[in-house]
């Protein structure tokens, strides 16, 4: 079944185009690769698709099954979030906003979520420190945490093992896809080939193109 | 008569003790929401806001309405509104946007003043808005109680959203994939802050209202490393620095804003060096 479908799409911002013409078809249980260099507009096209940037061209059309409430998105961490002062629990628990709402508070359930997906990443034990004294590895792991307590059927990452030692990095892959053998269906930008290779059911490579709309 | 009668004297007159009340109340809801507006970076806006709300208040007085709050209130939270949900990436930055207005309300609210108000007491009347005056002591009971509403709501909206203002606050963007009405929120927060900067006009004047919504957030942030901790504790401190300048303030004859401002900074520097000694 198709959860998303993009149908001759350009995206870019502004008035320049980085790619045109996109058609993707993402079903439920994908393991989506999104590949290429730098400045072909990977982000950019995670970013339109969570709709944060509008298309220029082209639709993205939602399947009706998809709870759009229920994906977990991994951004690249920015310079703000370096010195926010939040501790680990905090962060991983906002992943669970979605189930609030209108309660005012989290749940035992969403409590228990975040530290099972604490547990999970390994970060169960630094939960009350705070987020800026962590690692930039520690870090991509609490905000993987709070993306998969967010994620119930989709799971959208930007880079998720950029900044890892090798020995995480195959962690995080094994984790992610024991995920996707559980039925989610991820979405991933990568530089990483050789990991599309192996786990990608569908690719997307994205080439360099130059032109204006 | 010793320092205790003296004080004891002063707080037997209700002025003294709306004074208290009111001054205690803004300078909470103003360290509530300042920690998100210094996190998000937009520590300037209370500078924005309030001189903007000066201009506002310069135009009411010169249209003599007798309750310029009817001027004042709205403007400001219109400017608020469109401040903090502007696009990041429109063409006039927002910093550079802020202080545009920020000044241009300063200087062109002073020359109306000047213009066409009778001159009798201007540059009084003006400092006392921008510094802040005993007006602050001279309140009804009627401003006593819309203070201790507002206070009141602004706080308890703060405490039955504050997951959703710490996930705005943290990753806006996260936030709405996750199902917040961000845009709401955002919007929400901004009434709020414009309400709270116009009710803290009266307290500390135009000028000085920053130093309430800044000082108390910074000086947590130098010893606290949760979101829960630095609101508790800027919110404690800057009851603390309040009490301090209002009373300062009354005993010795010293401007209460300035009073309650310089406490702020001296909480800073005591802050600022107990986190030193302690990361070292």
């Amino acid at each position: 079944m198709t959860l998303i479908e993009c149908d001759n799409l350009t995206i870019g911002y502004g008035s320049t185009a980085v790619q045109t013409g996109l058609n993707i078809k993402i079903d439920k249980g994908d393991y989506y690769f999104i590949v290429g260099e730098n400045g072909t507009g990977k982000s950019t096209l995670m970013r339109t698709i969570l709709g944060f940037e509008k298309p220029l061209g082209g639709t993205i059309t939602f399947s009706s099954e998809l709870n759009k409430n229920a994906i977990g998105y991994l951004p690249q961490t920015n310079t703000a979030m370096k010195d926010f002062p939040a501790t680990v629990e905090e962060i991983v628990l906002s992943g669970r906003q979605g189930h609030l709402g209108w309660m005012p508070f989290y749940s035992k359930a969403d409590k228990k979520a975040a530290e099972d997906n604490m547990a999970r990443l390994d970060i169960l034990s630094m939960r009350h420190k705070s987020f800026c004294e962590l690692s930039g590895g520690q870090q991509q792991r609490v905000l993987l945490a709070r993306a998969l307590c967010a994620a119930q059927s989709m799971l959208l990452m930007d880079e998720p093992v950029k900044g890892f030692d090798p020995k995480i990095t195959q962690q995080m892959y094994d984790d992610i896809e024991s995920l996707h053998r559980s039925g989610m269906t991820v979405i991933m930008i990568s530089h990483d080939l050789a990991a599309a290779h192996r786990y990608a059911t569908k690719t997307l490579q994205l080439k360099r193109e130059r032109r204006t709309v | 008569m010793n320092l205790i009668e003296t004080i004891k004297l002063y707080f037997s007159y209700p002025f003294v003790i709306y004074a208290l009340i009111t001054g205690v109340l803004i300078s909470l809801c103003a360290s509530l929401f300042g920690v998100s507006l210094v996190l998000k970076r937009f520590s300037y806006i209370g500078d924005g806001l309030s001189h903007s709300a000066f201009g506002a208040l310069a135009i009411a007085s010169v249209l003599r309405i007798s309750n310029s709050m009817l001027i004042v209130m709205p403007v400001t939270v219109l400017l608020a509104v469109l401040i903090l949900c502007a696009k990041e990436n429109s063409k006039i930055k927002g910093d550079a946007a802020v202080s545009m207005i920020s000044v241009g309300a300063l200087a062109l609210g002073y020359l109306i003043m000047n213009i066409f108000s009778p001159p009798s007491n201007l540059s009084g009347d003006v400092c006392s808005t921008l510094f802040g005056s005993t007006l602050i002591l001279t309140l009804q009971p009627s401003e006593v109680i819309m203070s201790v509403v507002m206070s009141v709501i602004v706080v308890l909206f703060f405490i039955f959203a504050y997951n959703r203002i710490f996930a705005v606050t943290f990753d806006e963007e996260f936030a709405a994939v996750s199902g917040t009405n961000v845009k709401l929120y955002k919007i929400i927060i901004s009434i709020f802050i414009a309400i709270i900067i116009v009710l803290a006009m009266n307290l500390v004047g135009s000028l000085l209202i920053s130093a309430l919504i800044i000082f108390p957030t910074v000086s947590a942030l130098q010893l606290f490393k949760s979101f829960k901790t630095v609101t508790i504790f800027s919110c404690g401190l800057s009851v603390l620095c309040a009490v301090i300048g209002i009373f300062i303030a009354v005993v010795a004859g010293t401007p209460v804003g300035p009073t309650i401002v310089a406490a702020d900074i001296l909480a800073f520097g005591v802050c600022k060096v107990i986190g030193v000694i302690y990361n070292s």
